[in-house]
């Protein structure tokens, strides 16, 4: 949609360009998906079910299709290619038919020449259900009667590392739970389809991952992928929740069937039914070690809950279980994991995918194992530290940097900045800022302050042999590159990263970006912290191409008038983990440490967190300034999930979904976030040796603020997000 | 659903329009006066999103009817600064100080800015976060913005020295 050129100063790899899309972002310029518009448009809205569970007996659609101003109605029977889709497994209906399996499962869509007018007309469609007992347990889904032709088990996976019956002198164990975290991006889903002559369609859409969108569409359409030509609109963030399709094929569908444009614009409260959420999951762990504080063996059995479809759950649980027992040198480990369907909200992808949940698990048992051995928390930590050369527990040798004693030294000695000191003044301190802000302000001789330290790592790029190359074109024209990447922009910053890597491989100060479309080969997703390396990757290469290809004409004295090349990067290939859940699965991981200070007001149980430092390893830093607002940014999500961020969901019905009553952080909520160290070893094999660093910050800086409200409370701290009772009662 | 007619000045300049009594300020500036910036995030007043100045005062749009803006004088990002193509002090800062990331929410923050410093030129930390936490941020953790709010203080003193 937006073609955007460089500012006058032109800067290259490793410093602190400005966003390309940055002015037409502050002058309120820059089209989102939402603000789309076409001559002669209708509005598509969807019909959800009010049902976890239930039989529907029968649909009428006249009522709706009679509506003057309704142009259609469509339902299952109107799909004409593949009625389910899904991007690891087409499981989940274009339309639910027969059956609905959550709350918020579309059953129909309609288009009208008014928003009101087809919100008015879904209501006029007739369904009749007959109710079910919904599966909301996601124990009990393991063994209950299935609530899909697919089976309950959307994945189990067993992890046998050495010898499983090895024990340590020390033991010890707990139980942990994590709450459904919702992306909350702040741009709703959104997209424009508009019908071309030749009866394929065009597709503008908010998304991570276009040729997904694009393929599973096609899919479902019935056509060919090429007839369906998909571009990312503007996106208001992802964070995971634009990886799966919502509103993709219904669009199309009516688009294609009334042949005009057609727009739909998700509400909120239809947002938190119309993505994936983070997975909540229940962890039984128990640690083993030597009195030395070496860690003998890990034991851990995770239940994650998928919801009614399988999304990407497949891939969260291996995460959940690969780094399921954190950074640290594991000799033996029993990792056994489920993902299981219920008739909860679909859960899929979330920033830090799985490694989230076990690190709040695998971090809290470090500190119980250094309490029991009475060994300094963060030593312990250091004694166990993973190091390059080392096996982690699914056999896999670490190949690459593994800085993981350097973040945890650079992150524990780090100064406290002021106002977060730990004996602080604190009955001086501005009523805002303490537990309870404005509304409910604490005492503040009722107030403790503590500590709290985690470690974690994750992959990077997409494991268990998944190849998710990335394309990118170049154009060199009168000393003008064009770049055409099919990556989606929907915050991280790659926009600008791509201008950098162009300018530095080939000289050029002038680099403009084509739209991201499905013209070009797949970027595949903005996810996995993969973007940097595989579609800077990609950048790079054709750059590289282009440039051999303009020194060696140079050189014979045969100058052309334009370059252009097309390079695809493919990252080192992967394995499959085995029965025992052994392979080398991953490419690459990255390490990061968290450390938190928390206020607590003991009498009422409310928590301020007062500042977060952290040191990341990042490879190396290709734009200072993005690295830091990513890292920011990324603490913001942890820092929620440990304190507010909870979708409440009860018999598999969202009961928050607002942001009146699902709570993000704000300014005041926000602690300051300091940046102890960004440890730069590069990484062979990545595009100038940069990790992604995107889901880092979210992983451990859950963990460290739970780990400080146990230190103040002396409560279990249990389960995240902390909730007022869970401290007082 | 019965018309009314409305007239109120939009950046300047003097619009005219019918719209239905229900129709919020943000979706009349939005889809009747394609003034898109105004973005809508929540509905309900919480997300700040679609912040607008009227009558020189800071509100959400999406809390006002259209009917009930009728005559008056309001502000939006796209006229937010000096003059068509020019950044004003607020959205040069946000774009120096990296204080977005998506850009969904900065039209809201911008115009919420704009408002606070007029009013408070010289604001403390505490007073600017205390300010800002009217408006959600997903992306960027808020320190960038708060970062943005002392370079806009500077950049409107070098303006007016």
């Amino acid at each position: 949609m937006t073609t955007t050129r460089t500012q006058a100063r032109a800067p290259r790899v490793g410093e602190s360009a400005l966003r390309p899309d940055g002015i037409p972002k502050v002058q309120g310029r820059f089209l989102f998906g939402n603000d789309l518009w076409a001559d002669g448009m209708l509005w598509g809205k969807t019909l959800r079910s009010p049902h976890a569970h239930a039989r529907i007996a029968r649909i009428d659609v006249t009522p709706a299709l009679a509506m003057t101003g309704v142009f259609a109605v469509l339902t299952a029977d109107d799909v004409p290619g593949s009625g389910v889709f899904g991007l690891e497994q087409a499981d989940q209906p274009v339309f639910a038919s027969g059956v609905v399996r959550y709350v918020g499962e579309p059953i129909a869509v309609v288009a009208a020449d008014h928003p009101e007018l087809a919100r008015r007309a879904c209501e006029a469609i007739v369904v009749e259900y007959e109710v079910l007992t919904p599966l909301v347990d996601s124990q009990a889904a393991i063994t209950a009667a299935a609530i899909h032709p697919d089976g309950n088990i959307l994945r189990h996976l067993v992890i046998r590392h050495g010898d499983i019956d090895a024990i340590g002198d020390v033991v010890v164990e707990g139980i942990y739970e994590v709450g459904m975290q919702d992306q909350a991006f702040m741009g709703p889903e959104s997209g424009l389809a508009i019908p071309d002559d030749d009866g394929g369609v065009q597709l503008f859409v908010s998304t991570q991952f276009v040729h997904a969108d694009r393929d599973q569409t096609a899919a479902c359409l019935g056509l060919p992928p090429d007839m369906v030509r998909a571009t990312v609109a503007g996106t208001g963030g992802a964070f995971g929740g634009r990886e799966d399709i919502c509103l993709q094929v219904h669009v199309c569908l009516l688009a294609l069937r009334t042949g005009r444009p057609v727009k739909m614009l998700y509400s909120r409260d239809e947002s938190f039914v119309g993505h994936v959420h983070r997975h909540p999951a229940r962890m039984e762990y128990r640690h083993h070690a030597r009195r030395d504080g070496t860690i003998v063996k890990v034991e851990a059995r995770v239940v994650f809950d998928g919801g009614a479809y399988a999304s990407t759950s497949s891939a969260v649980l291996a995460n959940a279980c690969c780094f399921g027992a954190g950074p640290y040198r594991v000799p033996n480990a029993f990792i056994e994991g489920w993902a299981v369907r219920t008739n909860n909200p679909p859960c899929g992808a979330m920033r830090g995918f799985g490694a989230v949940q076990t690190c709040f698990a695998h971090e809290a048992q470090m500190d119980k194992l250094a309490d029991a051995l009475a060994i300094d928390r963060v030593e312990l930590r250091l004694r166990n530290a993973l190091e390059p050369g080392d096996t982690i527990i699914t056999g896999q040798r670490i190949t690459g940097t593994a800085p993981v004693a350097a973040v945890i030294r650079a992150c524990a000695d780090a100064p406290f900045p002021a106002g977060a000191e730990l004996d602080p003044d604190s009955e001086s301190a501005p009523m805002l800022l303490r537990p309870g802000g404005a509304g409910r302000t604490a005492d503040a001789r009722h107030v403790t302050r503590a500590l709290g330290f985690a470690v974690s790592y994750k992959n990077l790029m997409f494991s268990e042999g998944f190849d998710d190359y990335s394309t990118a074109r170049v154009r060199v024209e009168d000393g003008i590159a064009t770049v055409h990447c099919a990556c989606a922009e929907v915050g991280q910053g790659f926009v600008t990263l791509a201008q950098q890597i162009a300018r530095e491989v080939l000289d050029i100060d002038e680099v403009v970006l084509a739209p991201a479309d499905t013209h070009v080969g797949s970027a595949g997703s903005t996810s996995a912290s993969r973007q940097t390396w595989m579609s800077g990757g990609a950048v790079e290469g054709a750059c590289r191409l282009v440039k051999a290809q303009m020194e060696a004409d140079a050189a014979a004295g045969t100058v052309q008038r334009v370059y252009e090349a097309t390079f695809e990067h493919h990252h080192a290939p992967t394995q499959r983990l085995d029965e025992n859940g052994q392979g080398d699965a991953h490419v690459s991981f990255a390490f990061a440490a968290h450390r938190a200070v928390v206020d607590v007001d003991r009498d009422l149980g409310l928590v301020r967190v007062v500042d977060v430092t952290t040191a990341q390893d990042v490879g190396r830093v290709l734009n200072p300034v993005q690295a830091l607002g990513q890292i920011e940014g990324g603490i913001a999500q942890g820092v929620g999930l440990a304190v507010m961020e909870e979708l409440v969901v009860d018999q598999g019905r969202i009961r928050n979904a607002s942001f009146t009553d699902y709570l993000i952080p704000t300014a005041l909520d926000m602690p300051t976030v300091t940046v102890a160290a960004l440890i730069e070893e590069p990484e062979p094999g990545a595009p100038f040796g940069a990790k992604g660093i995107g889901e880092p910050p979210t992983i451990s800086s859950t963990a460290a603020v739970a780990a400080a409200i146990r230190a103040a409370t002396g409560r279990a701290v249990d389960r995240v997000p902390v909730r007022p009772d869970d401290l007082l009662f | 659903m019965t018309d009314q007619a409305i007239a109120i000045t939009v950046n300047g300049e003097r619009r005219k329009g019918r719209t239905e009594a229900r129709t919020t300020l943000a979706d009349f500036l939005r889809d009747e006066l394609a003034l898109t910036g105004t973005h809508v995030g929540c509905e309900h007043g919480v997300c700040g999103a679609c912040t607008v100045l009227l009558d020189g005062e800071a509100v959400r749009s999406c809390l006002v009817l259209a009917v009930q803006a009728d005559g008056a004088d309001i502000t939006t990002i796209e006229g937010i600064g000096p003059e068509p193509g020019r950044l004003g002090p607020v959205q040069q800062a946000f774009m120096e100080c990296h204080g977005l990331q998506c850009g969904f929410c900065t039209p809201g923050f911008v115009v919420s800015v704009t408002s606070f410093l007029a009013e408070q030129p010289a604001p403390t930390d505490d007073e600017i976060r205390e300010m800002l936490s009217g408006n959600i941020c997903r992306c960027t953790g808020y320190q960038g913005i708060v970062a943005a709010v002392h370079r806009a203080t500077e950049l409107i003193e070098e303006a007016t020295a």
